[in-house]
């Protein structure tokens, strides 16, 4: 009977079943999860009201704690909580060590020289972490939005390379989420604001947040967003103001007694209070209760604090002019200015920025939570619920790829700001006789050297037939997605030989490295494990059955009969399938729904492609 | 990508192969088939749909990124007709040419140190984008008589015109450094 359902034109089996999506911040110090809801985006609370949730994760005696409960023992137990891991997402031992010289934690290098963490759980990477910090967010989500998530948009710095974008998908998919697209977080800012729905334009987007500033220069032009330069300083934020007037205080109390942690962070407390009070207020009290008993009252002026976090907005206004510049362009051709981040609230910040760019700025969106909100809105787009929404997100590659060649050179194989997704191939030779393998490095950056830029993977491909030198063609195909993720094959084609192996540079880990840590993430035991599997199958057959079904409703008329009956058997076998609830059976039936329908799903994008050509000639007329 | 049969580019694009093309209706077209093939439109489909659009989108990519400049439209042109010059190691024999253009390399460095040196590379650029539109013109010219001595011909200006467009480049990085940016 599931047949005839199948095959009645006209009907499917959920129709507009609206899809749960949400957007992600997964930021530095904070992270958020927002989702739309009657056609507004909002960000989701969890129980005790908050939206934000602090990045730390701790590693405890008993289970994992994240959020504000980890911020506590940030100090108590710093060698077992991560802060801020996002600073470690795709980085080397060796690059992390040179930038932050005093970590509290117990580190190690993976086979690759990626960071481990020696947590009392035992040795973690930034992507477990990381997806520690995604793992409540997207509960909420999912318990707000009565169901499970058909797929998430997560942001990323616009600056991030493959190991950084790979290491940050892989977080989600290791909770077994669906990614519908990383994307860039000023990208992210200025959807929220609309602005993908002007023409041509340019937009900054300035973002100083806890513990990092941004600045990006994009450029719009007929829907496409082009990240045009960016820049920033990766170690000041609005941290760093609280710390200076941590300090103020402390010198005007005159308290020259102990300097104990405890007494530190209540000033730190006090420090950040004010700051807040300041940006709605000429004059913030302080009020501090010394340790020998007695109590230091005292106030503030914004002036006093404008002029003492004057040389930190200075830094951060120069860095734009550099963006600027970087950018090509004028700064009379930026069209808007968009802030990011709560240390955008602070009066001054807004001030000397507005004077820089001379041009009013978009604060109207809360901004701690812009990035959040554009990057649900454009979950809900991706998700399909909105069929009319025309947008189209054009992303550049944010650094060249290429390959090692002879004497420690790069060759770049696709530039930096090519349009992705992009597939490009280049022809490679030996350069010995009888040469059969040949090793492949792929590199991502701008300079010349290897050693200056990022090394994304080796391979080797073997089986080359003995030739002379330089007769062997090997090509080495680079494709690169939506996401600008990277994948890489090389292929030895003289002679009719064909031999190809494929990587995928991923986050650097041996293949071992990976197993270990999904074995890991499955905190289930056996049993558990196949039900999530099966359940995971199930979704996989009917997002497949679902496809398929709206595929011939739309477009069954491309073929005939004769080719429609074998992909409604396929159909009906994963029904049959699904009903069975067999682990294995499924997987083949939607191998065999796949197989028999390859063709059919080639013809319907050729298809969309004239029919997308011919609107345009019908316009014309 | 075998399946997917590599549409000629102009086909691509519903164009009539030829070297003046309308850029802006190119453009057009260009984001409309985005606007159908691109992933964020099969986010929600199988593996195979989205693989396919993927291939597809980059495919877009590429023809409008070789059918939107001069040179590589041109040399697309040329490799239709049967001259392949993507990876050629075949030279430019035109000493009169060469000899010239070691000439304006000469004039470019010279720039720098000019009375004034602005208008010297403003009337730089000028002569460079005479030279290159005249390559363009001779391009059309030979091109459409579509018989082996011209196409021959018209490949020497492909090569030529690459010539130029590099001076243009190097007189950007010259324009860099006199305006100070």
């Amino acid at each position: 009977m599931a047949l005839l359902q199948i095959s009645e034109p006209g009907q499917s089996s959920a129709p507009h079943q609206r899809r749960l999506a949400a957007g992600i911040d997964l930021g530095t110090t904070n992270s958020l999860v927002a989702t739309v809801r009657s056609g507004e985006a909002v960000t989701l609370k969890d129980q005790q009201g908050f939206d934000s949730l602090p990045s730390i994760v701790h590693y405890a005696n008993l289970g994992i704690e994240v959020g504000r409960l980890a911020k506590e023992h940030a100090i108590s137990d710093a060698i077992n909580t991560i802060v801020s891991v996002k600073r470690f997402m795709g980085r080397t031992l060796t690059d992390i060590q040179a930038n932050y010289a005093e970590l509290p934690y117990v580190v190690s290098a993976t086979e690759n020289g990626l960071i481990n963490i020696e947590t009392r759980h035992g040795k973690v990477n930034p992507i477990q972490v990381s997806s520690e910090i995604l793992r409540p967010l997207i509960a909420l989500a999912t318990k707000s939005l009565g169901g499970e998530l058909d797929g998430v948009v997560i942001t990323v710095p616009a600056y991030f390379d493959d190991a950084q974008r790979q290491g940050t998908k892989d977080a989600a998919e290791l909770l077994g989420v669906k990614v519908f697209r990383l994307l860039n977080e000023p990208t992210a800012a200025a959807i929220a604001y609309g602005l993908d729905h002007d023409d041509e334009g340019v937009i900054a987007v300035y973002d100083l947040g806890g513990g990092t500033f941004d600045v990006s220069i994009l450029r719009l032009s007929k829907g496409v967003f082009e990240v045009l330069a960016t820049g920033g300083d990766s170690a000041l934020g609005g941290d760093d103001f609280d710390n200076l007037l941590a300090q103020w205080i402390y010198q005007e109390s005159g308290y020259t007694g102990d300097h104990s942690p405890a007494l530190q962070r209540e000033i730190s407390r006090i420090a950040c209070d004010a700051k807040e009070h300041l940006s709605k207020h000429d004059i913030a009290p302080l009020v501090l209760d010394l340790p020998c008993g007695s109590r230091w009252q005292g106030e503030i002026s914004r002036a006093t604090f404008d002029a003492l976090i004057a040389p930190l907005v200075k830094r951060t206004v120069m860095a734009s002019r550099r963006a600027v510049r970087d950018a090509g362009i004028e700064l009379s051709d930026i069209n808007q200015v968009v802030m990011v981040g709560g240390s955008t609230r602070v009066p001054c910040v807004r001030e000397r920025v507005a004077s820089y760019f001379q041009r009013e700025l978009l604060t109207s969106i809360d901004p701690d939570k812009v990035v959040a909100l554009g990057a649900a809105i454009q979950a809900d787009i991706l998700a399909g619920n909105k069929p009319d929404s025309d947008i189209l997100l054009l992303d550049v590659l944010p650094l060249s790829l290429g390959l090692e060649t002879m004497g420690g050179l790069t060759e770049k194989v696709i530039p930096r700001n090519t349009t992705i997704p992009v597939a490009k191939a280049q022809e490679f030779t030996t350069f010995k006789d009888g040469q059969t393998a040949m090793a492949i490095h792929i590199l991502q950056g701008e300079r010349e050297l290897v050693e200056d830029c990022r090394s994304l993977a080796r391979f080797e491909l073997r089986g080359i037939p003995p030739m002379a030198a330089g007769a062997a063609h090997i090509r080495v195909t680079f494709q690169v997605d939506a996401d600008g993720l990277l994948s890489v094959s090389a292929m030895e084609k003289s002679s009719g030989v064909k031999s190809s192996i494929e990587v995928k540079p991923s986050f650097g880990l041996t293949d071992n490295e990976v197993a270990t840590m999904i074995k890991d993430s499955m905190t289930f035991a056996r049993d558990d494990m196949d039900a999530r599997m099966l359940a995971e199958q199930k979704v996989e057959a009917s997002r497949v059955l679902e496809g398929l079904i709206s595929a011939i409703n739309d477009d069954g008329n491309l073929l005939n009969d004769e080719q429609l009956a074998p992909i409604r058997h396929a159909m009906m076998m994963l029904e049959q399938a699904v009903q069975a609830g067999e682990l294995a059976l499924i997987k083949d039936a939607i191998a065999a729904c796949d197989e028999v329908s390859q063709d059919f799903a080639a013809l319907r994008m050729d298809q969309s492609i004239r029919q997308a050509l011919s609107g345009q000639s019908v316009d014309d007329i | 990508m075998d399946r997917l049969k590599p549409m000629n580019y102009f086909q691509l694009f519903a164009l009539t192969p030829s070297f003046e093309i309308d850029l802006v209706e190119l453009k057009t077209k260009y984001l409309d088939l985005q606007r159908a093939v691109h992933p964020d439109k099969f986010a929600n489909a199988s593996e195979r749909e989205r693989l396919i659009s993927v291939q597809k989108a980059a495919q877009i990519n590429d023809a409008f990124s070789v059918l939107n400049a001069n040179d590589s439209r041109a040399q697309y042109l040329l490799e239709l007709a049967g001259f392949e010059l993507a990876h050629e190691t075949q030279t430019l024999k035109d000493p009169m040419f060469l000899m010239q253009q070691m000439e304006l390399r000469e004039a470019l460095e010279d720039i720098t140190s000019a009375s004034d040196p602005e208008q010297a590379l403003i009337d730089f650029q000028a002569e460079i984008s005479l030279y290159i539109n005249e390559i363009n013109n001779q391009f059309v010219t030979l091109f459409s008589r579509n018989d082996t001595d011209s196409l021959t011909t018209a490949a020497d200006l492909v090569r030529k015109l690459k010539f130029m467009l590099k001076l243009a480049q190097e007189a950007l990085r010259v324009e860099e450094k006199i305006f100070a940016y």
